[in-house]
């Protein structure tokens, strides 16, 4: 039942959309709650009171916080169309470059769109080599195999937002001739039926970016 | 030849968790003890992204990141379960172990390895998650059940080692008159008999970070 399971996300947030896509995957109901961060509702506070972040999944009445934990705990709730793979060794892969994306690959890419001059060179160059270690591991249509598994769900926001960010700081971050696999991933990906239907407007992205790409150069502006 | 084999570092505590794990799942392994300062050809090939310990190595196939490895162990391995069955207190225990190793270890690592300004704000940052520990823990043996599980494991670092490396460094941060919760969870911890058999002795710890202390102090003295 719908009422029994809710989703505080934001329109134009990755992580939320991680969650959005898995639900739609596995055909499950759900109310979306809109959050906006500048105003956080009460609900949001009292649920994830911790990082005060979304996404937050409420599934009867209980909060789960953590894009990475709600999709593990909806794969491990609703069995039907897994996400992640069954073989122990599979799973550890797919929790492996999880991680790697979070900690390595996001934070390199963000840091080449909030940098400025001899940092911003250093970090595309570290961008780079993070994408061509993941250019490595596509063996397939999808990360998760013929089809979209929590690899993917996980990987997605490069699909949407890297050219976003290309066309806001106007360097080109990502060269689909040096990356023929995850090019063809990410047009496979953004075309899925399961997946297009919730892409955020993209000209709203674009002026969202630009605004905070602004306020980083004003921050900091190169010395 | 072992058919499971663990490539670790014997003091520490990333390594101790793996070793928990197949401890107490009854798995047989061959330690490796490895040299960090002069890595060794089959961690650079096992690990060849992060290049750190623990790795382990299973029936050939080799599987990196700690708590990855002890997600691996306990879907793989018979035997008393780490993580609990139900999914949302799995999403919990997740959701803590992230929470220490994403959040308190790297605020900890400056707390005694940051410089001037940056170690005394850590300080106060370090403070705060603790206090997150010790609400949390109010009323509660474990982070999740009352036995050891998942959640208990990734917190490892702040159970023994967390005095030995405040008493190395002169800096006290946790007392149990500020957090009593987190203090009487701690000793919970450390008198299990599944760890307490299982520990780096004292001595070895201690001199191992009086040498780190000494030598940062040595790096930023006045010449």
């Amino acid at each position: 039942m719908a009422e029994e399971l809710k989703l505080h996300r934001t329109w134009s947030s990755p992580f939320g959309l991680r969650i959005v896509w898995a639900l739609h995957i596995k055909g499950i109901e759900y109310d979306a709650i809109f959050e906006d961060l500048s105003q956080k509702s009460p609900e949001l506070l009292q649920y994830n009171p911790i990082h005060k972040k979304i996404p937050v999944l409420v599934h009867k009445g209980k909060p789960i916080c953590e894009s990475l934990v709600i999709l593990e705990y909806i794969d491990e709730t609703w069995k039907e169309a897994p996400l992640l793979p069954q073989d122990p060794y599979e799973k550890a892969m797919a929790r492996f470059w999880a991680k790697f994306g979070e900690e390595k690959l996001l934070p390199s890419i963000w840091s080449v769109f909030t940098g400025q001059g001899e940092e911003k060179k250093e970090a595309l160059g570290l961008a780079v080599q993070n994408l061509e270690l993941l250019e490595e591991q596509l063996k397939e249509k999808f990360f998760g195999g013929e089809k979209i598994g929590y690899l993917d769900l996980v990987f997605g926001w490069l699909a949407y937002l890297l050219d976003v960010f290309e066309e806001v700081i106007d360097l080109k971050l990502f060269d689909a001739g040096k990356f023929p696999l995850l090019s063809a991933w990410m047009k496979n990906f953004y075309d899925a039926p399961e997946i297009k239907e919730h892409w955020p407007p993209r000209d709203k992205l674009v002026t969202k970016f630009q605004v905070l790409h602004e306020k980083y150069q004003t921050a900091n502006p190169p010395k | 030849m072992a058919e499971v084999k663990l490539l670790g570092v014997s003091l520490s505590p990333f390594s101790r968790r793996v070793e928990w794990a197949l401890k107490i799942k009854g798995v047989e392994y061959e330690f490796v003890e490895q040299d960090l300062q002069n890595k060794s050809s089959l961690l650079l090939e096992s690990n060849p992204i992060h290049k750190k310990i623990p790795v382990l190595i299973h029936n050939g196939k080799p599987i990196c990141e700690s708590m990855i490895i002890v997600e691996y162990i306990d879907e793989t391995f018979e035997g008393p379960s780490i993580l609990p069955k139900d999914p949302y207190d799995r999403a919990i225990a997740r959701f803590w172990a992230k929470f220490f190793d994403e959040k308190c270890l790297p605020v900890l690592g400056k707390t005694w390895f940051g410089q001037g300004e940056e170690s005394e704000k850590a300080k106060e940052e370090a403070s705060e998650l603790i206090k997150i520990l010790d609400n949390e823990l109010k009323d509660k043996k474990f982070f999740v059940g009352d036995k050891i599980g998942f959640a208990d494991m990734a917190a490892n670092l702040v159970t023994y080692w967390l005095g030995i490396i405040e008493e190395a460094s002169g800096n006290v941060l946790v007392t149990s008159e500020k957090f009593p919760n987190f203090c009487a969870w701690k000793d919970n911890y450390s008198n299990c008999s599944q760890v307490k058999e299982h520990l780096p002795p004292r001595d070895a710890i201690l001199a191992h970070f009086k040498a780190r202390f000494q030598a940062a102090a040595d790096a930023t003295a006045p010449k």
